[in-house]
Order: structure tokens, then C-alpha cells, then sequence
């Protein structure tokens, strides 16, 4: 699994955060999605497919 | 309305709720859900924009930038005469102005940040439990706790005296009630600029550790005007309290007529059954009811049919969250379902802000209600509790409890 995020398209709604915690974060400053790892354990796929999924803005894309 | 006004057939919108299924939608707004995701409504005015019946086609548009917010275009379906007079700040604006103004209020609804003030919410929480047990009973829910807790919540966060209550709740209820007319509303708002933009010069000088100081700290650096800050400040206290306050009275008295769920809720010790109840309610009720609007840009070809530009869309989370096609068995309230891509707080860009801080106070009060009143119950019938049939938001005006 390898994941890219936008951070332009990002309205920092923290799902991402909420649904996998040990991938997403958000920066400080403005709450803008910061991805702390790119390909995590296929343990988390199904936490990060849900992130995608509920992201508001389409700003995480996964390819499996 | 009568057949005069409505020669093609095209049924009208929004639609009444049917007599003794409050938690439900408008049947005849379910009944435009069967034949496809997209009919022709009328509205108020006359117009005929499209109603997106469905949940894949609703979050489809909500997140398509060739769908607009801006209430001052051309074909945007009003939800009244009212066309914003600056009260509304970035919900009605789109990219990149809304992004500008957005980013610079999101940082404390950081997932993080928001769990930092669960104590803060839990202790609020309590102490209006502890002043409910020692009042008298009944007592109406609303007013002694359902608004107190968001209120109290927001105002901490924005810096916003919590004493000056009544003036914004009294204020906030002119605008999110269907009928006010629009010298109310634009009084109301003008109200609430005025208080603001004063509360954003009182920050200037004596700045603190909140949400309006910083704003106040971007206006001196020449980022935001005054004005800008001011409406933004309306917006969040507007939005922060009576949205939640909707959702704790009315997804209490949803709760108290299922029984069995309450007790499922109640005495589960698990956060994860608690969020997953938030998620579930927020989905069921649909305390915004009033059809998200938007504007198409540009041509939109969807489900088969092409959207024009400049056609109208509403976007009605209450029955996106009943299509069965996303959620089986949709009319049942289960609280053990996964209904985390529910549309209750939209889609797209415009998703709700202050959603995060939303869930954390629903988790705290739902998880702390009814465990420490296990016998809480309706003082009144069904049928005398006052509903917010011609509010903007939806839920009750009155809970009467007691236990």
C-alpha cells in the first residue's frame, strides 16, 4: 500500500487523524494532514482505506 | 401548495414531515429517493433546481469544484430572500477565498487539539448534571443543559463572555428559524457583527489565549479585516452552539423512544460503542434538514443526466443518510452500526469546521447523561413535545425530563 496526500486540497477536518493515528497527523499551525508514513503495514490498510474514504476534501489517494 | 402554483407536478421543497415519525424525513422526499438520484424540486420562489436524492451522487457533487457556494450566484437555490449581508463569512464563498479565510480558524479543531479540551467539555458536563440532580424535576432539558454545554464550550474557545448568552442564543434563533423575515435576519446579524467586531477590539488590546485573539492578532499583521474577523466570529458562535445543543435534546429524546439502544449506550464502557452511537445519531437525525444548496459552474454530467450550468442543487443530507444503498435497513436507529460516512456534517470542502469538537462533546455527554441519570425520562407524550418543524436546524424547542 502506498499512500500520497494533497496538502492544498486539505480543509483539515482530522478524520484522517481519527480513522489512523499512527499515518496521519496534522501540522499545528492550520490543521493541514501531515503523513507520517507513506506505506504502513498492510495491519492498517483497512484504518487507512477508511481515512480515504472519509476524507471530505479527496485529498488522500491510496494505491494498493 | 396548491396546484396552481405547481402546474407541472414537480413537488415542493422542503417537504412536510409526516405526523408521528419526527426522527424521520419528509415522505415525500423519501418517495423521490425510489425512481433515481436526481429530481426537480420547487422552491419558495418559484424555481425548479435538482434535488440529489442519493448518497454517492450527494458526496460526488459536495466534493466537485465545479459546484459552487456562493449564495450571490445567479441559479443558487435560496433557502430565503435572505442573500447573506456578510453574516455568513466563508460557508457561502468558494476556493481560494474560502480556503484563505478557513485556514485560519482550523487550527483548534485539530483532532488533537480537541481531545486536549475533553476534560475541560467532561467537567462542564458534570456540573450541569450535579445542578440538574440538585434542582427540580421536571426540568426542561434544552435550556438547563442540551444549550448550556456547547454555549459554554464555545464561548471558552472563541473568548466569548459566556454571560452575554442570552443575547447570542436569542439571536442565533432568529436566523435558524425558517420564518423569520428578512429585516429579522438582517437585524439579527447585525446584532451579532456589532457584538463581535467589538469583542474583536477588545481582543486587540487585551489579547488572550483564545480563537477570536488570534483573529484579532491577524487583523493588527493586515491578513483579515476587521469586518472579516467579525463575521467569522458570528459564524463559529452561531454554528458552535446550536447545532450540538440540537443534537444532545434531540438525540436524548430519540434514545429515551428506543429503549433498548439507550441501554446498549449506557452500559457499554467502550469508547469505540460510544463513538460509533455519536456517528449513528448524527446519521439518524439529521438535525440539518434543510438541504444543503449549491450551484453547478459548468456543465456536470451525472447518473445519466447533465446537470447545466448554472442549475440549482440541493443536497439533502436527511435522506442521503436513508438511502439503503449505503446503509442497510436505514430507518433503524442501531447504534452498533458503522455509519462513519454518514453526509450529517456535508461533504467537500465546506464539511463542517467545528465537526471534531462536535463529536468529542457528543461523545462526552452521551456517555455521561445516562449513566449518571440511569432512570431519565420523558415528563411529557410524544406528541406534546414542541419540535423544530420551521427551524433551519431541526430538534425540539422543549425536553421536559425527569427521573
Amino acid at each position: 500500500m502506498k499512500i500520497t496526500i494533497d496538502q492544498d486540497r486539505c480543509v483539515a477536518s482530522g478524520q484522517c487523524v481519527t480513522a489512523a493515528m499512527d499515518v496521519f497527523d496534522q501540522r499545528d499551525e492550520d490543521g493541514v494532514v501531515v503523513l507520517l508514513d507513506p506505506s504502513p503495514p498492510a495491519g492498517l490498510a483497512a484504518d487507512v482505506r477508511q481515512a480515504a474514504a472519509v476524507c471530505p476534501a479527496l485529498a488522500i489517494h491510496v494505491e494498493e | 401548495m396548491t396546484e396552481t402554483l405547481n402546474p407541472a407536478g414537480i413537488p415542493e421543497f422542503p417537504g412536510a414531515r409526516a405526523a408521528g415519525c419526527p426522527f424521520d424525513p419528509p415522505p415525500a422526499l423519501r418517495a423521490l429517493q425510489g425512481p433515481g438520484p436526481l429530481a426537480k424540486v420547487r422552491l419558495w420562489d418559484g424555481s425548479t433546481p435538482w434535488l440529489v436524492t442519493r448518497h454517492a451522487e450527494q458526496r460526488a457533487l459536495l466534493a466537485d469544484p465545479r459546484v459552487s457556494a456562493d449564495i450571490s450566484r445567479p441559479g443558487y437555490p435560496g433557502q430565503t430572500p435572505y442573500r447573506g449581508g456578510g453574516g455568513l463569512s466563508f460557508i457561502m464563498m468558494d476556493d481560494p477565498e474560502h480556503a484563505r479565510l478557513r485556514r485560519m480558524v482550523t487550527a483548534p479543531f485539530a483532532v488533537k487539539r480537541v481531545e486536549a479540551m475533553r476534560p475541560a467539555v467532561q467537567k462542564i458536563t458534570d456540573d450541569l448534571i450535579d445542578d440538574l440532580l440538585a434542582g427540580p424535576r421536571p426540568v426542561d432539558l434544552v435550556e438547563a443543559f442540551a444549550l448550556p454545554v456547547p454555549s459554554l464550550v464555545i464561548c471558552e474557545l472563541l473568548g466569548v463572555p459566556y454571560a452575554d448568552h442570552g443575547f447570542f442564543q436569542d439571536n442565533s434563533k432568529i436566523l435558524i428559524r425558517r420564518s423569520s423575515t428578512l429585516e429579522e435576519r438582517t437585524a439579527s446579524v447585525g446584532r451579532l457583527n456589532e457584538y463581535l467586531d467589538a469583542l474583536v477590539a477588545r481582543k486587540l488590546a487585551e489579547p488572550g489565549d483564545d480563537l477570536l485573539s488570534r483573529l484579532a492578532y491577524r487583523v493588527k499583521a493586515g491578513e483579515l479585516s476587521r469586518r472579516e474577523a467579525a463575521q467569522m466570529g458570528v459564524l463559529l458562535l452561531v454554528a458552535g452552539h446550536e447545532t450540538t445543543a440540537n443534537m444532545i435534546a434531540l438525540g436524548t429524546l430519540a434514545l429515551l423512544q428506543h429503549p433498548h439502544q439507550l441501554a446498549l449506550l449506557r452500559d457499554g464502557d467502550d469508547p469505540k460503542l460510544v463513538a460509533g452511537a455519536v456517528e449513528e445519531l448524527l446519521r439518524y437525525l439529521n438535525i440539518t434538514h434543510s438541504g444543503r444548496r449549491r450551484v453547478a459552474l459548468e456543465d456536470i454530467e451525472i447518473a445519466g443526466q447533465v446537470i447545466r450550468a448554472g442549475d440549482g442543487l440541493i443536497m439533502p443530507n436527511d435522506i442521503a443518510n436513508r438511502d439503503a444503498t449505503a446503509f442497510p435497513d436505514p430507518d433503524e436507529l442501531d447504534i452498533r452500526r458503522d455509519a462513519r460516512l454518514h453526509v450529517a456534517f456535508g461533504f467537500g470542502v465546506h464539511q463542517c469546521l467545528g465537526q471534531p469538537l462536535a463529536r468529542m462533546e457528543l461523545q462526552v455527554v452521551y456517555s455521561t447523561l445516562y449513566r449518571r441519570i440511569p432512570t431519565l425520562r420523558l415528563a411529557a407524550e410524544l406528541d406534546q413535545i414542541p419540535f423544530k418543524h420551521d427551524g433551519q436546524v431541526y430538534g425540539v424547542y422543549e425536553l421536559p425530563v425527569t427521573w
